[in-house]
């Protein structure tokens, strides 16, 4: 390490204590090659910083001192410190990296190649790919085990969840699931399997030791047309009673009990809610709205829309840095 | 042309192996796990000459959306040992029904872009009483009601579909006000018929219509003869054309008496698919055609993608590649198939059209997308697009 990199570093490490940094929602602007970074506790937007071409998948290292960023039309996953707004590298994604996930190990990331149909998994040390893995068309919902023992890819035309043993790198279980997959999410301890179709307008739920179907959720909304209800991102509550799903065009999230798998609450939000995240507390959920280029902060516990905050064009993820 | 034209390109896409090995369908119907053999039948009638050399008419035309279904099918067969076979065949529309019946005995599925009577031809075979036949090309309204096949499906919107997304489009416009030129062709006189129609059923009166007759090259005299020959059309709001293949309707735009826009075979276009076209996921499908095809994706290679999809939809879901199976599982209520426009697409029960939103484009952007909101139907909005239920006098389906 050069003394360049060990004074930044140094001063993160100092600074974080003494100022107390607020803690912020990062949404990246699929449309403006952007990320807003969005203050929870002013609900504005603090920060608008420069990335590669479509920004989508965002996720911060374990230890918030890196943000790993889908930059799917310049074919990389850009490696940037969240304190300076810096690109420090670019990793090797393959093409069209859409969503990722980052494994348990913090190490591997795990790539969907929309235009490729391959997931590829890249090691952020050494900065190389470690495998690359035939799956469906359009890879899209990118999830791991809690135990980091499977990574799930999901491919929206192909219709699958594909299920990957990360030790051997390979698949070992393809399921069906309804119309154009965009989400995988585990829950209950890695037992179960979350992933949303967004044609098919479900969630589906599957058990995790033989990957069969348990559940399916379907949606209705007063006065939205069944059609319309596309459900994309959803999140879990801590105590992984409660999931919250975005539903796309219908502009509403649903509240999902978790336990009964059945919908308790729609709330409305902006147009074409996509992804979500919450605040370090889960008592506030910020989720991306796409067409109407906003971010929707929902109170959880009351279950209602509380603020609306312009962002970029397009925005896509969306990622808490505490 | 009288010179006959045959191509047969065989393409058979194994489980578990990529860059779409070829290999003789014989040997392929040996390993291990379901098959489906389909044909695509190209009789088309060859094109007309236009005014412009603009816009050729690419040869693989149709066939090219069909080689992609292929691929998208077998990527998810290759999970499910799930073999696709698909065999091309161009031949000329006197050569159809020879060629239709020799495909028909290798396989019931036979996807088929020709003109209406050929069609037809086809469909009343003997051969084809228990396949399953897409239309890929024909918007022919009688195709879709008095002169219906249970043996026939239709990917290729009607003329009345595209007709009635103008119309919803000219009513959110509140452009009440219209005026119709329409060529020669039958194809372009059916569409105007189309239009006309449609208007009338959403509460417009059609205004006055001229029927195209010039012979001299607009591409030289467009500026002198299109204000005088639109001049006589009176005070409209918006001016429909209808020309199917583009010969004079290119030249119409702003050269018209009154500075008005132009709808329908130009200007603002109700197109199944066009390269504009990019929200919900189409990026994806509109990258991986022009990379295998090396050009923009047209209505006519969508329409043979989604016979192709819809075929591979039903082996997935069913598992299985036996006619009743597949041909009720399409007409069922369960079927959908996700066609990147935002909806899920199926088939209309009574006449076998694919239900599916219509875009109107122009060369650099979709405007909107019909059913366009607030136009409301009992039980699925995209049946405001088209012939409905109530109306449709096809019987073949077992309806009414």
């Amino acid at each position: 390490m050069t003394p360049r990199f060990i004074l930044p570093a140094l001063f993160a490490a100092l600074s974080v204590p003494t100022l107390a940094q607020a803690e912020e929602i990062w949404v990246t602007n699929e449309k403006d090659d952007t990320v807003s970074v969005i203050d929870t506790t002013t609900m504005e937007v603090v920060r608008t910083i420069p990335t590669g071409e479509r920004p989508r998948g965002i996720t911060f290292s374990h230890d918030f001192s890196r943000v790993y960023i889908c930059a799917s039309d310049s074919d990389t996953v850009q490696v940037m410190d969240p304190d300076t707004g810096e690109i420090l590298y670019d990793l090797p994604s393959g093409e069209d990296p859409e969503q990722f996930v980052l494994h348990p190990d913090d190490r591997h990331l795990y790539i969907a190649n929309e235009d490729d149909a391959i997931t590829t998994v890249v090691d952020v040390v050494d900065r190389r790919v470690v495998a690359q893995i035939d799956v469906g068309i359009e890879p899209e919902g990118m999830a791991v085990s809690p135990d980091g023992k499977i990574a799930i890819t999901t491919s929206e035309t192909t219709n699958m969840a594909h299920w990957i043993d990360t030790e051997t790198q390979k698949l070992f279980a393809n399921t069906l699931v309804d119309s154009r997959p965009r989400h995988a999410e585990f829950a209950k301890d890695g037992r179960e399997l979350w992933v949303s179709a967004e044609i098919g307008g479900t969630v589906s739920v599957f058990s995790v030791s033989d990957q069969a179907e348990i559940a399916k959720i379907n949606f209705a909304v007063n006065g939205v047309h069944e059609d319309r209800i596309q459900p994309v991102g959803f999140e879990f509550t801590d105590d992984e009673k409660t999931a919250f799903v975005a539903l796309g065009p219908a502009n509403h999230l649903a509240v999902v009990n978790a336990e009964t798998y059945e919908v308790e609450d729609y709330i409305l939000v902006g147009r074409r809610v996509w992804h979500m995240a919450f605040n370090t507390d889960k008592s506030l959920l910020f989720t991306t709205n796409g067409v109407s280029g906003d971010v929707t902060v929902v109170d959880v516990a009351k279950r209602k829309a509380i603020k609306t905050i312009k962002v970029g064009r397009f925005p896509w993820g969306a990622a808490l840095r505490p | 042309m009288n010179r006959v034209f045959r191509m047969v390109m065989v393409l058979a896409v194994q489980a578990g192996l990529f860059g779409g090995a070829s290999v003789a369908l014989s040997d392929a119907a040996s390993e291990d796990g379901l098959h489906m053999a389909m044909t695509y039948l190209s009789a088309r009638p060859p094109a007309s000459p236009t005014l412009s050399n603009l816009d050729p008419v690419p040869d693989d035309l149709g066939a090219a959306g069909a080689a992609l279904g292929l691929e998208d099918n077998a990527t998810t067969g290759r999970f499910l040992g799930h073999h696709y076979h698909l065999e091309t065949v161009t031949v000329s529309p006197e050569e159809a029904l020879d060629a239709a019946r020799e495909a028909l005995a290798v396989s019931p599925y036979l996807i088929v872009d020709a003109a209406p009577e050929v069609l037809l031809g086809i469909a009343d075979l003997p051969q084809a009483q228990d396949a399953l036949i897409f239309n890929v090309g024909a918007a022919h309204s009688a195709l879709r009601s008095a002169e219906c096949r249970a043996n026939l499906l239709h990917t290729a919107p009607s003329y009345a579909m595209r007709a009635d997304a103008v119309t919803q489009f000219l009513l959110f416009k509140r452009w009440s006000k219209t005026a119709l030129i329409a060529g020669p062709a039958p194809e372009d006189q059916a569409f105007a018929a189309a239009l006309e129609t449609s208007l009338t059923k959403f509460g417009l009166k059609p205004g006055a219509r001229a029927e195209w007759g010039i012979e001299a090259d607009m591409r030289r005299t467009a500026a002198q003869e299109v204000p005088l020959f639109t001049q006589k059309l009176g005070e409209h709001d918006v001016l429909l054309v209808a020309d199917e293949a583009n010969d004079f309707a290119r030249y119409i735009v702003y050269n018209t008496w009154l500075p008005r826009p132009v709808a329908g075979s130009v200007g603002l276009r109700p197109a199944a698919w066009g390269r504009v076209v990019e929200q919900w996921g189409a990026a994806q499908l509109q990258s991986r055609f022009s990379e295998r095809a090396g050009r923009d994706m047209q209505p006519r290679d969508y329409a043979a993608w989604a016979a192709l999809r819809s075929l591979g939809e039903a082996m997935t879901r069913m598992n299985s590649a036996e006619i009743e199976t597949v041909q009720s599982y399409i007409l069922s209520d369960n079927f959908e198939l996700a066609g990147f426009k935002g909806r899920p697409l199926s088939y209309r029960g009574w006449n076998g059209q694919l239900r599916q939103p219509i875009p109107l484009l122009h060369d650099d952007a979709v405007v909107v997308t019909a059913p366009l909101e607030g136009f409301l139907h009992q039980s699925n909005e995209l049946d405001s697009l088209g012939v409905d239920e109530p109306e449709s006098t096809c019987r073949a389906f077992g309806g009414n």
